[in-house]
């Protein structure tokens, strides 16, 4: 993979940014009222000072400025100050971002960990009986909401059988392996409803990637050779029709960031989905433009790596 | 074995020769619909929760708000056959009231998509060049916005605003149908985009055009009914992922107001008592599951029927 495609790969996700950043930013510019509304409404903060905050954040420039001026201030960092906790957003966004993408990130192994060996098998045996009943729950798994199917694990395992917590906490006592132990537990639930998720729609498309790879010529030349059926599918089909599925996995990160806020807020998960949907509850305008900003620029971040993961297994993307 | 697998289970069947007195497509694709059991199936559960949501109010004449302490957090009985919430009000009449709105989102949300998306999608796929380039980058920007977040902080903002010119129920409801369609318009873009690319090098498209049809006619006359299958399968899962957006919305506590208890407003009351009260979760999860899977294995089987080509 040359110097020049990751170049570019890095070149195409800084408009998009700057896009993302746009609509962002007229959303918040169209919106009714004053974002720093809670002040003006606060008997104890005198005009003088709301005039002042006002000339301070620029509330009364022409429009083009104020998009300059805020994407700069994203962009170094300084995204103010929570209305409630009166902590700078970043120092909140920090603290909550590594649970949320550990919750993420386990949820994606598990996902692909159930996709990849069930699509195959259902591939490599179009419309058998494996196939439907894969095919059937693969629906089952992506028409469940993840709300629903959350509040069905805790019915059945914390208040039915009592197995595990359902709420996460950050503060367990004790240190080494009981320690472990119970983060583990307690991450059992949120884990499996994003990966169950995930895992379902992913099915799908690794099924209809490896139908599409397995009828290609160099698959029949290998099986002519007498090479073994299990060697066939393992060897030669599954690592060519994995590469779109890099892809398709960084393109569902949207799906996946939206799952992550409604498991979050289910298990009460400290991460910033939850932090997103209690700044919202507390009209903390702040603390949910940070977040809505965070997750723009993993989703730019997570679609640039597939792409170069992309070019990498596939390098005659690259060569274009 | 190579190259053999149909891209359908019902495809392989290919065109069956009867002696039919008149073939259309319609009763075609009818025929090849039929042969998915599971959509047919969806389509008979599918009707039966429609049919409950529009006549239910008169089978079943129970007001949604009548507060009843006497009978609070009552299992399902004959008085009330899906049970009582904490304030004694019947779950059943709620949830009836509640999926019309649940079920007309979807169906509203999915047009507003249908209509963007073909939209767009016609005029790239009719002006290619720098049109057809600036639209197509629109549409992967979209494609990479945090859909949840962003529905979530829009509506956040702007509810208030609406719920001012519109009232509390007309203007949510406005403004979930507009942003959630809003969010969805661009695979149905992309589609129509690519079918009118193909389309429009067709003979038949080439000889409308030497009779002199204008663009116009061109685009409405012959390419666009023949761009539809996939749109409409598209379209079939957009109601199912609507109805998913909009209960997501209720049950974080962020969509319909308390008084209007959409499927997902009524999960979110209900997620405090699920150790006593299990039943109030179960029936409106029921409830949406059945719906989303019926429209989704519904849609399944339109695409073996409408577009039989594609595997996926």
């Amino acid at each position: 993979m040359s110097r020049d495609f990751l170049l570019r790969r890095l070149l195409i996700a800084i408009p998009s940014l700057f896009g993302i950043s746009l609509v962002l930013f007229v959303v918040l510019a169209l919106a009714p009222g004053d974002p720093f509304g809670e002040l003006v409404t606060n008997p104890n903060v005198p005009p003088e000072v709301r005039l002042a905050l006002r000339a301070k954040f620029g509330l009364d420039d022409p429009i083009w400025i104020r998009y300059v001026r805020w994407l700069f201030a994203m962009l170094q960092g300084d995204w103010g100050f929570s209305f409630v906790s009166r902590v700078n957003v970043d120092t909140l966004i920090l603290q909550r971002l590594p649970t949320t993408m550990a919750v993420i990130g386990a949820s994606q192994v598990l996902a692909i960990m159930i996709a990849i060996p069930v699509g195959v098998l259902a591939a490599a045996k179009p419309y058998s009986l494996f196939d439907q009943i894969a095919n059937t729950f693969a629906f089952i798994g992506f028409s469940l909401p993840t709300f629903f199917t959350g509040l069905l694990l805790i019915l059945v395992f914390s208040v039915q059988l009592n197995w595990l917590p359902f709420v996460f906490t950050t503060e367990i006592r004790g240190s080494g392996w009981p320690w472990l132990w119970e983060y583990v537990r307690q991450s059992i639930m949120p884990v499996t409803v994003l990966g169950l998720f995930q895992g379902a729609s992913l099915v799908r498309y690794v099924r209809s990637s490896v139908l599409e790879v397995i009828k290609l010529d160099y698959v029949t030349t290998a099986r002519s050779k007498g090479i073994g059926e299990r060697k066939v599918l393992v060897l030669h089909v599954v690592r060519n029709a994995l590469i779109p599925v890099v892809t398709l996995v960084a393109l569902q990160m949207p799906i996946v960031f939206g799952g992550a806020i409604v498991t979050e807020q289910i298990f009460r998960v400290p991460g910033i989905g939850s932090l997103l949907i209690s700044a919202m509850l507390a009209n903390d305008t702040p603390v949910i433009m940070g977040v809505t900003f965070v997750f723009s620029c993993l989703v730019v971040l997570f679609n640039l790596i597939a792409d170069v993961l992309y070019g990498w297994l596939d390098p005659r993307i690259a060569l274009r | 074995m190579a190259g053999s697998t149909p891209a359908s289970p019902s495809a392989s069947a290919g065109p069956a020769v009867r002696a039919a007195p008149a073939f259309s497509p319609a009763r075609d694709a009818w025929r090849r619909f039929r042969k998915h059991r599971l959509a047919v199936a969806s389509l008979v559960a599918l009707g039966v929760v429609v049919l409950a949501v529009i006549i239910g109010p008169v089978v079943w004449p129970v007001a949604i708000n009548d507060i009843d302490f006497s009978a609070q957090l009552k299992p399902p009985s004959f008085a009330h056959p899906f049970g009582t919430d904490d304030l004694g009000q019947d779950i059943l009449a709620r949830l009836i009231y509640g999926g019309r709105i649940s079920l007309a989102v979807g169906l509203v949300a999915m047009i507003v998509a249908m209509v963007v998306g073909v939209l767009v999608g016609a005029t790239a796929g009719m002006s290619r060049g720098r049109v057809d380039a600036a639209l197509m980058w629109l549409a992967d920007l979209f494609l990479s916005l945090p859909q949840l977040p962003l529905l979530l902080l829009i509506i956040y903002l702007f509810r208030d605003g609406l719920k001012a010119v519109l009232g509390p129920e007309g203007g949510v409801f406005v403004l979930i149908v507009l942003v959630i369609g809003g969010l969805r318009w661009m695979p149905v873009a992309r589609l129509v985009r690519a079918q009118f690319l193909s389309l429009r090098e067709k003979e038949f498209v080439e000889a409308a055009r030497a009779l002199g049809a204008s663009r116009a006619r061109l685009v409405v006359h012959h390419i666009l009914p023949n761009a539809l299958g996939p749109v409409i399968v598209a379209g079939t899962i957009d109601v199912a992922n609507a109805i998913i957006a909009e209960s997501t919305l209720s049950f974080l506590g962020l969509g319909f107001p308390p008084d209007i208890p959409t499927w997902g407003r009524v999960l979110f009351d209900a997620k405090d008592y699920l150790d006593v009260a299990a039943y109030w979760s179960l029936f409106p999860g029921s409830a949406m599951f059945i719906a989303v899977l019926s429209i989704n294995f519904i849609g399944d089987g339109l695409r073996d029927a409408l577009d039989p080509r594609r595997v996926l």
